[in-house]
């Protein structure tokens, strides 16, 4: 328990503690208030009298539904966990396999390698959005799943691979010299011995890169036009609002059903994800 | 041998005979190159190859469908003459500043309680780290709603409380529209923060407090002596890191404000998808994108001269 | 048959040279010793015999075939570390059975070998566990049956008992002598501690700074050291070396310090007299110094004042002062002394080693 004299430990503990958590759920919260509130209560002003937006005595499905089936968005649900199932998959693989040979294996150019690697984790897709979409369109895969498969893993490989090679540095190296010497090539060692103890740290990598996928917007926006092929992010910001008005129901509940299967996967392995998280800056 | 042995298989020899594959993949050298080949693969096409298209956009005049001409650095000066950009320049460096140094101050003070042990700890923390788990776009519609300027749950908690009688146009109001943009920003980046201070935090022993307690140190001075000199590294690496995605900045504005109103919270990279995207000008768009990148060369440089540092400890 | 020869073997690390210029000839079922303090390039050579590390130059031979380019998994050899490298995520069985899978063995035949192995060494009823549900000595017998099972020319062991505890060093230290008596595969093993290369080698290899001191039995380093890096290393407590002038009077020769007036007898004089007039070292181990009697000629005698009595039951060490220079003597548990008392003690004439004071080679 927290020690010193209570009234120390509500100024300077419960209370602050409470307020940051407040702050920083309450969105959430407002989220799914809204997504099941009815609309002639969602419409009253800031000022109007006589009203608690922070509750509902009327809750209603009809904007979960109206998005469920008036809107494209278990399709962009589809779209957007496809695209992110995959280019994780690929980054794990990617990321697997640079990590071992960086940690792993000595060879020219490998401390320099490993810097570069490194370096393009820090630039920013704001940077080459323009170009990369000429790319795309060069290579026929413009307003396709595949412009994102492919793409994200760019941002994806450098922290997997950083992330891996830093567990793989803790697997002593005898493990691996003794499966040589009982027998194995160095390609079956690293498949058999070394991957296998590595998997809390693909855990780790891949959740992250889930999460990282899901959220990626500009790429999604940039790359994709037709509304059949819009991730969830995108297509919630860009097709839910006709004209100049925003049906606030049906966004809502796009932006909490959206954030269900992130939020879902992440509490299955919550310390596999801050331990990623922290691995990744403390480097 | 005083055991009974059992016999090798007519398939086992003692020194097989290896094939010309497996033998190579046993040099490390070519086994490195096979293994790091998809990553290089991917990485060159996708982020070398469009760095230089990039370059090479932004000393041409290239339009989407009209292929350009070299025109040396005209689109520089073009870009830097704009007035629009240079509001830019003066929104991303004071939204970069502002956040980061909200973002450090909050998110220290967030780990330091969490740092304690309290019934619920391991949940509350999960908890904490939401916003950042949740796409930024969809929680940052959700504060769109919160900031709407009719229906504003903030106003209405602001007016009830006596604070204002009149509403505040969060989004509307070039000012207001950039405190709203920092808000969320700050709300979005602050778990981050935590998380991994706090995780700096935890990897000081708390033998070090104690002794400085015993030494006569208070609560002030322990922070400023023995926690922030050990907790520098990581908060360099998490600022450094927080820096440079915060510069180049997207979606956040994109939802809120459109980078709006009249120009007041234009980013580097609005402007270059408003420009090049928007408006279909490809090279003068990506010269705007660079504008980002010698903030990321100076990241990028500090953070190798970091690792070198620490390296040759 | 699984001779292992070494010719002229050297491994540099950029400028380190690591091992320099080593020779050996290991016998079929001889179980080799390489022995010498960290750093001394034992380890190193014992990896470069396993593949672990290339060979800057020379050559390393089993059985008359020249091994360099071969990858460890085609030496037929198996090793043992000293944290015992088990496979964390493996029962016991399965690690046991890793080499034999990886060689293609069918599965009943793995089963028993593995079954055997365990048998031998006693952890039958471990082999469904995972290693970190073992004991250090459980998992040391492991490390120890993955190694049996694949039967192989060579068996590598890099400082194995290190990480046991004293007493279960010292029991181990018994079932690995037995074991090797059983199985008489050839054996190389590596380790810092001189009691284990004693007790256990057939032969030992004392190395120094990357070179080979001297290879002999162990009473043959015990007795007739080659060097005086060797006679201070070999033996405990350690030989005690003393910096006398040698000198010749009365038809006999002396060695002469401020303490110490002894004669050189005459068996050992012959090689010594050549250095009449130079300082030498003379060395002695402490068993070999006792308290003088009146049967000990006093030409081999010299006094000591005790600065601390050590009794470990079956003898006691005294911890001498010779005019300034500190001996240790080894004597017998009965004898009673107390401390800053005068003492008068005497060497035993056969087991005097003088050594060149430059080259520090055996005189």
């Amino acid at each position: 328990m927290i020690e010193g004299a209570l009234w120390r430990r509500w100024v300077f503990f419960y209370i602050p503690l409470s307020a940051f958590i407040i702050a920083l759920l309450f969105p959430f919260y407002w989220m799914v208030i809204t997504s099941i509130r009815p609309d002639r209560e969602l419409y009253r002003p800031w000022n109007a009298p006589n009203y608690n937006p922070f509750w509902t005595w009327y809750p209603t499905v009809s904007h979960v539904r109206d998005l469920l089936t008036q809107t494209l968005f278990t399709t962009w649900l589809l779209n957007t966990m496809i695209i992110a199932l995959s280019a994780t998959a690929i980054s794990l693989f990617c990321g697997l396999l640079a990590g071992y040979a960086l940690s792993r294996l000595k060879f020219p150019f490998a401390g320099s390698l490993g810097t570069i690697i490194f370096i393009t984790y820090l630039v920013p897709q704001t940077l080459l959005f323009i170009p990369l979409a000429d790319i795309i369109r060069n290579f026929h895969l413009g307003d396709t799943r595949w412009s994102l498969i492919l793409t994200y893993p760019t941002f994806l490989i450098p922290f997997c691979t950083w992330l891996m090679m830093g567990y793989f540095k803790s697997i002593p190296k005898e493990l691996e010299e003794c499966a040589r010497i009982d027998g194995a090539t160095r390609w079956k060692a690293m498949l058999y011995i070394i991957f296998p103890i590595a998997v809390p740290g693909i855990l780790s990598a891949g959740i992250f890169a889930f999460t990282l996928s899901w959220n990626e917007f500009i790429y999604a926006l940039v790359f994709l036009s037709s509304p059949g092929e819009k991730t969830v992010p995108v297509g919630v910001t860009s097709e839910l609002i006709r004209g100049d008005v925003f049906y606030w129901g049906e966004l809502m509940a796009g932006a909490l059903l959206g954030s269900i299967p992130v939020a879902f996967v992440y509490s299955f392995f919550v310390e596999h994800y801050v331990a990623s998280v922290t691995g990744s800056v403390k480097g | 041998m005083t055991f009974t042995t059992v016999a090798a298989p007519s398939s086992y020899v003692g020194t097989p005979r290896r094939g010309p594959v497996t033998r190579l993949l046993e040099d490390e050298r070519w086994l490195a190159l096979l293994l790091l080949l998809p990553t290089v693969v991917l990485l060159g096409l996708f982020i070398a190859y469009p760095f230089v298209k990039g370059i090479m956009l932004s000393v041409t005049d290239t339009r989407v469908g009209v292929p350009g001409h070299f025109v040396g650095l005209k689109n520089f000066e073009d870009v830097w003459n704009d007035s629009i950009f240079r509001v830019a320049v003066w929104n991303t460096c004071l939204y970069t500043v502002v956040t980061t140094v909200f973002k450090l101050a909050l998110g220290l003070w967030l780990a330091v309680l969490l740092n304690r042990n309290f019934r619920g700890k391991t949940l509350t923390r999960a908890f904490i780290l939401l916003p950042f788990i949740i796409p930024t776009v969809l929680s940052t519609l959700a504060w769109k709603w919160m900031f709407d300027p009719t229906f504003s749950v903030i106003n209405w908690v602001l007016f009830h409380v006596g604070i204002i009688d009149s509403r505040i146009n969060w989004l509307g109001e070039p000012g207001l529209a950039m405190i709203s943009v920092i808000i969320v920003n700050v709300w979005r980046g602050v778990p981050f923060y935590a998380i991994t201070l706090l995780a700096g935090l935890q990897t000081i022993s708390p033998e070090l407090h104690e002794a400085a307690a015993i030494d006569g140190a208070r609560a002030w001075q322990r922070f400023r002596h023995v926690t922030w000199p050990l907790l520098l590294p990581v908060t360099l690496v998490v600022v450094l890191f927080s820096v440079i995605q915060t510069f180049a900045d997207f979606q956040l504005v994109y939802v809120l404000t459109g980078g709006g109103p009249a120009n007041a919270t234009q980013l580097f990279a609005t402007y270059a998808y408003q420009i090049g995207i928007g408006t279909g000008l490809l090279s003068q768009g990506a010269t705007i994108s660079l504008a980002v990148f010698p903030v990321l060369l100076l990241v990028v440089i500090v953070q190798l001269l970091y690792i070198r540092k620490v390296e040759t400890h | 048959m699984a001779e292992v020869a070494l010719q002229n073997v050297n491994k540099n690390f950029d400028e380190v040279y690591a091992v320099r210029d080593v020779n050996l000839s290991i016998h079929d079922k001889e179980f080799m010793v390489l022995v010498g303090p960290s750093g001394c390039g034992k380890t190193t050579t014992l990896r470069m015999v396993a593949g672990l590390e290339s060979i800057s130059s020379g050559r390393i031979l089993i059985d008359d075939k020249v091994i360099n380019n071969l990858p460890p998994m085609d030496r037929d050899i198996a090793m043992v570390f000293q944290n015992y490298a088990l496979y964390p995520h493996m029962s016991v069985y399965d690690n046991m059975a890793f080499g034999l899978k990886m060689r293609k063995f069918d599965r009943a035949d793995i089963a028993r070998r593995v079954q055997e192995a365990a048998e031998i060494l006693g952890i039958e009823q471990l082999l469904q566990r995972k290693p970190r549900q073992l004991s250090g000595g459980q998992r040391q017998r492991v490390a120890l049956g993955r190694a049996i099972v694949r039967h192989p020319q060579v068996f590598l062991f890099d400082e194995p008992l290190s990480n046991l505890d004293a007493k279960l060093r010292v029991q181990t230290r018994v079932e690995l002598k037995k074991l090797h008596n059983r199985l008489g595969t050839t054996a190389i093993y590596v380790t810092h501690d001189q009691v284990e290369a004693m007790t256990l080698g057939d032969r030992v290899v004392v190395m120094k700074d990357g070179l080979v001191q001297q290879v002999g039995e162990p009473l043959e380093l015990y007795n007739e050291p080659a060097n005086r890096f060797v006679a201070g290393f070999i033996g405990s407590p350690a030989m005690n070396f003393l910096t006398v002038r040698v000198g010749e009077s009365n038809g006999a020769l002396w060695a002469k310090s401020d303490g110490i007036d002894i004669r050189v007898p005459d068996e050992i004089a012959g090689r010594v007299r050549h250095h009449a007039g130079e300082q030498v070292a003379l060395g002695i181990r402490p068993e070999d110094i006792h308290l003088a009697t009146a049967a000990d000629p006093p030409e081999l005698g010299f006094d000591a004042v005790v600065e601390v009595v050590e009794k470990l039951g079956s003898e006691t060490l005294l911890d001498v002062a010779v005019n300034g220079e500190t001996m240790v003597a080894s004597v017998e548990p009965t004898v009673r002394v107390g401390i800053h008392e005068k003492l008068r003690l005497a060497m035993n004439p056969a087991r005097m080693h003088f050594f060149d004071m430059s080259s520090e080679m055996a005189i």
